[in-house]
């Protein structure tokens, strides 16, 4: 069990660690670097050479790699080269934002997921079942920014019930995002709905035909006893996988639905750094991002092992 | 003497029979519907568009619906229906192209290293799980920074990342089906690794990898036109669904017709992919419920 964990552990370390690797490297063939950004039309001749003199970009790529892990350990990030500002200052700033819009997606769409998922599935191909799980396709499948931008055209230009944009700045305290994050929100919600109620759905609809279940009601055991003692725990089990893709998903990678709303979030920041050619913020972000979905996906697999002890013994491949 | 009656049944061909599987059900058949018509009409919209696509007129900017303007105009004045029926084609060119380009090369990584295990598994599983875990639309915005967004660019990014998933799916279904005893006979016959792959494990993955490759298809379509939507896709005055609605969208208070006529293509042809999609899982006895957000 124990050794089990230390390996979970150690193949996450692993990956985060590719990751890093891997997005040095893309930043490293990026045509120009943090010198051509700062100096832009004077990166020529003797400044352009003074300028990596300075910054150490003249070293081999190994170096500056290992100079930037070992700093990246101790919590620094280094500076944008857009505002000159400390990274993790304004990476946090956005983070907390991006933390605030998932949270409050989590807790609008886990309960309401696993509740219609349940609901499907003990109503299987009857007029409950159809409906929802046609409305899931629709939701899943549509685009963030054509959903998104539907929303803002009934909700906020036709009823005008809530604002279709979100104008508070970054630093902005987070009661001040407040009703703007009203949409965003639920566009992410229908998403992540979505998907989590198509895993309940089919967990259960599986659990429910297997040889135990069936044994329960042979033997007479009421069918409320049978759905909530036998059937639930087993079912919603594979499903905290999947929560947890969702949740690595919605930390990280709402870009668009952050950039149609204007919500300052790290997926917005990320495309303009990204634009601005704000080398270091992009690494820091996609270093940070990676980080979050190994851990989220390492708890849900450690949290797996926890809870079905089936898994335990079982001989897993990685 | 007596006329013989055979009762014998001509076997109908796989293909043939995974077709009526989809036809056969109500969602299936609507998907397919929606998915030719839009094919159908990206091919077909050249011959039949009633105006030029990039013709400015500055004096029906913004009108509504009429008989000369079927959907109206849009901020240049340029005829929505027009660029609504060619809007699709940049976006299903690099979606029919793509996919199967994704599909073959992460299924036969993916079937290769599912087979032969041990320590080349190992790396190539760790560098999958590094790449999926940084978000798509990053890996994509890196590409395009690099190389530009032509859909030159485009077709084998989009298809090298989708492909990575890929692995994943051929490699858990070559485990299913490389322990089964036909493939232990085929290996104590002497067989190579090579007819091994294509006579006995292909034929039983290739389900779970036409699956994939139908769901990869709406993923690499809303891909595509989130990239446009954002910017980084094509480039005006190319008429195209994700650029028109980002467009559109400053004007949805005065002039909705422009952002509602490719919001309602693009839908119609995403739910099209979808249903075929599932109702071809259901066909062949798959569960796609399984998978996760993109």
């Amino acid at each position: 069990m124990f050794r089990m964990f230390l390996q979970r552990v150690g193949l996450g370390v692993i990956t985060v660690f590719l990751v890093s690797a891997m997005i040095f490297t893309a930043v490293e063939i990026l045509p120009g670097d943090a010198c051509t950004a700062i100096l832009q039309r004077d990166a020529v001749g003797q400044r352009l050479e003074n300028c990596r003199q300075e910054l150490g970009l003249n070293r081999p790529a190994i170096i500056r790699y290992s100079t930037w892990a070992i700093q990246v350990l101790k919590g620094d990030l280094g500076t944008s080269i857009h505002n000159g500002k400390q990274i993790a200052d304004l990476v946090f700033e956005r983070f907390k934002n991006t933390m605030l819009l998932a949270t409050l997606t989590l807790m609008l769409g886990v309960p309401l997921a696993i509740g219609l998922g349940i609901l499907t599935a003990l109503r299987r191909d009857r007029l409950p079942d159809v409906v929802v799980s046609t409305l899931a396709i629709f939701a899943m499948t549509i685009p963030e920014f054509v959903s998104a931008t539907l929303l803002i055209f009934i909700f906020s230009i036709w009823l005008g019930w809530v604002p279709g944009i979100v104008t508070a700045s970054a630093s902005a305290p987070l009661s001040s995002f407040f009703p703007g994050i009203i949409l965003p929100v639920v566009v992410l919600t229908m998403v992540m709905t979505a998907h989590i109620l198509r895993a309940v759905r089919s967990n259960v609809i599986e659990v429910m035909e297997s040889d135990y279940i069936q044994m329960a009601v042979l033997k007479g055991v009421p069918y409320r006893t049978i759905i909530l003692r036998h059937a639930l725990p087993n079912a919603l089990l594979p499903a905290i996988n999947v929560i947890a893709l969702t949740i690595a998903w919605l930390l990280g990678g709402v870009v668009v639905v952050e950039k149609v709303f204007n919500f300052p979030g790290l997926g917005h920041y990320m495309v303009d750094a990204i634009s601005d050619r704000d080398l270091p913020v992009v690494q820091a972000i996609a270093l940070i991002v990676a980080t979050v979905y190994v851990g989220v996906n390492l708890a849900a697999d450690l949290l797996g092992l926890l809870l079905n002890p089936r898994l335990r013994t079982m001989r897993t491949r990685a | 003497m007596t006329v013989m009656s055979y009762s014998y049944k001509v076997p109908k061909s796989r293909f043939f029979e995974t077709m009526t599987g989809i036809v056969s059900r109500p969602s299936g058949a609507i998907g397919l519907f929606l998915v030719v018509t839009n094919v159908i009409l990206a091919i077909i919209s050249p011959w039949i568009v009633p105006y030029d696509f990039k013709v400015v007129n500055a004096n029906i900017i913004l009108d509504g619906p009429s008989w000369q303007h079927w959907l109206g105009t849009d901020q240049l004045g340029r005829d929505v229906l027009t660029r609504t029926l060619l809007g699709g084609r940049q976006a299903m060119i690099v979606t029919m192209t793509a996919t199967p380009l994704a599909i073959l090369w992460g299924g036969c990584l993916g079937i290769y290293t599912g087979l032969v295990a041990g320590r080349f598994d190992e790396i190539v599983m760790r560098i999958v799980d590094a790449f999926l875990s940084l978000p798509w639309i990053l890996k994509m915005l890196l590409i395009i920074v690099m190389f530009g967004s032509g859909i030159f660019v485009l077709i084998p990014t989009l298809a090298f990342f989708y492909g990575i998933p890929v692995i994943r799916i051929a490699r858990a279904a070559t485990h299913a089906v490389v322990a089964r005893d036909y493939v232990s006979a085929a290996r104590a016959r002497g067989q190579s690794r090579l007819s091994i792959i294509w006579f006995e494990i292909l034929p039983n993955v290739l389900d779970a990898l036409l699956v994939e490759g139908a769901m990869r298809c709406s993923w690499m379509l809303l891909a595509f036109t989130s990239l446009s939507f954002l910017g980084f896709g094509v480039s005006p005055p190319t008429p195209d669904w994700g650029l028109m609605i980002a467009d559109a969208r400053s004007y949805m208070a005065i002039a909705p017709w422009a952002g509602l006529a490719p919001v309602i293509a693009l839908s119609l042809l995403i739910i099209g992919i979808n249903l075929t999609a599932d109702a071809l899982a259901k066909a062949v006895g798959l569960d796609r419920a399984q998978s996760a957000v993109h």
